[in-house]
């Protein structure tokens, strides 16, 4: 039993020092390119202009939003804001760059490695564009929140981390699936596109949606989860089950999006020399 | 045995598509597909410690088969087994067993030196960074190669990236090892480095080396058996010479005679391949080569005679160009 327990402690510090590593570099390759990285500072003060423009035209009327105050669905807003952020700075970056692991085969290096071929390809690098869009959505869920009158309990925050959690786990799990079919059809970035306008639902409150929208994004494509879910447990409007449906959700795509890619690996052929 | 294969065979459906727009429909809604057999009913085992060549021409499955070795390709049929392990399963301690260096693709990251790649692959296999550095070290003096692995990668000549490559992928110290055509486009110097670097790196570990390289000095060099895979069947598994005795059943003769001599002279000596004053050069079936050895002795003034194979690269280039024997 300790021997085991040993093995796993090893196996996470392996896990962990790559990680460390990967991001580490990611962070070297940024700062390499003196001129670029200006660039990509200025894209990162554009994207901030952009996010914080958007929410502008939520200012213009307190108006209520299928039943939700004009504050909570800014809470939702800033969820949205948030998950933008993530998207850019974890998702696309290392998702994306899928494609090219397939069309060059340089994919091979990363299936000879003994380690999870999945681990690798998703937290290879990071790319810091998103990061002031994860700060500004931070920002605005909670002062959004403190002025519909949420308590910031431990308990609430705790809850609403959670589920944030969940809502990351289960973007990954979707973006990840489209992902992993470029191994059969090497171009997918439309599909990705796609599912990021989709996505862009996530905006407002489900309940904003009409009653046949409103059931897709809660049960077909769980974009109630992403959003108004992490928002109803920060305004204490949210009911357990919802909850533990929502861990159950992202635990069931988590393991789709991992026996979908060991099927599709079974059909890497990888490229022609 | 390190390397056990028996029947091995792959298939590729490959699509047949018409050129222009009602080939692009046809192909759309009525997909017309072919089997294309790459590697056909292919056998052979590999001990520790042997440096294998392994040549076809392109196309005939050497990649294929060198992916399917690694695991990276399943089997359509037969069995593979790899420092005892079934290879496409992947497993852990397999991997830490094999490498797979690939002249055409690269690993390390482009925009950073080497060294940072090097600790990750470290981290990967789980070597702490003392000893990390310590191999790195071992390895880059046997590779010759120091500052460079604190430059960027893309700042490094093809020679210098290669070596790093190399490094990268011993580091984890396999024993088997995948080379497919590590000396590809380097100068001939950088090429005869690596071939001295595998060398080496054979004498000190007792690694065992499958080897693709179109040069063929590579071969010659390093591989005292040699696979050739024509058409993705294994067409010959042994040494050197006896794939040129295969391929030729002729030896070259080359006399530098003391007098001229005309065409006519040599009528009943094999065939006449060239003539230039007093040099001659003749092609000899080899179960005839004494007699007619000692014949030419007899009766030719004769200043310097050589018996030679004829080039081996020659003989491979001529079989890839004729498809067959």
């Amino acid at each position: 039993m300790c021997g085991a327990t040993q093995l796993w402690e090893l196996e996470m510090g392996r896990y962990l020092t790559t990680m460390r590593l990967f991001w580490s570099n990611a962070f070297g390759v940024l700062l390499e390119y003196q001129f670029n990285f200006l660039i990509e500072f200025f894209a990162m003060l554009a994207s901030l202009i952009g996010s914080i423009f958007i929410l502008s035209l939520f200012f213009v009327e307190g108006q209520s939003l299928g039943g939700w105050s004009w504050e909570a669905a800014l809470v939702v807003q800033g969820f949205y804001t948030l998950l933008d952020g993530v998207t850019n700075t974890w998702l696309r970056p290392n998702l994306g760059a899928i494609v090219n692991y397939v069309r060059e085969g340089t994919l091979d290096f990363v299936l000879l490695k003994p380690i999870d071929s999945q681990f690798w390809v998703s937290v290879r690098t990071l790319a810091p564009t998103g990061i002031p869009e994860i700060a500004l959505g931070i920002v605005l869920i909670l002062w959004a929140a403190s002025k519909a009158g949420a308590e910031f309990s431990f308990g609430v925050l705790f809850v609403t981390s959670m589920m944030l959690l969940v809502s990351c786990i289960i973007l990954y799990s979707l973006w990840f699936l489209i992902a992993a079919t470029t191994i059969w059809f090497v171009k997918t970035w439309n599909a990705t596109e796609v599912l990021r306008a989709l996505l862009a639902a996530g905006r407002f409150p489900v309940v904003a949606y009409p009653p046949i929208l409103r059931i897709i994004f809660t049960v077909l494509l769980p974009i109630a989860f992403l959003t108004t879910v992490p928002a109803e447990v920060i305004l204490g409007q949210s009911a357990t089950y919802t909850l533990l449906l929502g861990w159950l959700l992202a635990l069931i795509a988590f393991f789709l999006s991992r026996i979908f890619w060991n099927f599709a690996l079974s059909f890497y052929t990888s490229a022609s020399s | 045995m390190v390397i056990e294969v028996q029947g091995l065979s792959k298939t590729y459906r490959i699509a047949d598509k018409e050129p222009g727009l009602l080939g692009t429909f046809n192909h759309f809604f009525n997909r017309k597909t072919y089997d294309l057999k790459a590697v056909n009913e292919v056998s052979f085992v590999i001990k520790q410690g042997e440096i294998v060549g392994f040549l076809g021409a392109n196309g005939a499955g050497k990649t294929t088969t060198l992916k399917m070795l690694c695991g990276l390709i399943y089997p359509s049929a037969g069995f593979i087994s790899v420092a005892g392990y079934l290879p496409q399963r992947r497993q852990v301690p397999f991997l830490k067993q094999i490498t797979l260096v690939m002249g055409q693709k690269q690993q390390l990251i482009w925009d950073l030196p080497p060294l940072d790649s090097l600790m990750v692959n470290a981290a990967v296999y789980g070597i702490r960074e003392p000893e990390a550095r310590n191999r790195i070290t071992e390895l880059a003096d046997m590779l010759e190669i120091g500052e460079e692995l604190t430059r960027p990668v893309r700042k490094l000549s093809l020679g210098q990236r290669m070596k790093a490559e190399l490094l990268a992928a011993l580091l984890h110290r396999p024993t088997v090892l995948f080379l497919d055509e590590p000396t590809l486009g380097l100068d001939v110097n950088a090429q005869a480095k690596v071939r001295s670097f595998l060398a080496e790196y054979n004498r000190r570990t007792g690694a065992t080396i499958l080897l693709t390289s179109h040069y063929m000095t590579d071969i010659t060099t390093l591989c005292s058996r040699v696979l050739l895979i024509h058409q993705g069947q294994l067409f010959h598994d042994g040494g050197l010479d006896a794939l040129t005795e295969r391929l030729s059943p002729y030896r070259q003769v080359r006399l530098e005679l003391n007098k001229l001599a005309s065409k006519s002279d040599f009528l009943g000596y094999g065939k006449l391949e060239s003539l230039n004053g007093r040099s001659v050069c003749l092609l000899v079936e080899r179960k005839n080569l004494t007699s007619i050895v000692s014949r030419l002795l007899s009766n030719f003034d004769i200043f310097d005679f050589e018996v030679t194979d004829p080039p081996i690269d020659e003989l491979i280039g001529s079989l890839f160009q004729k498809g067959t024997l």
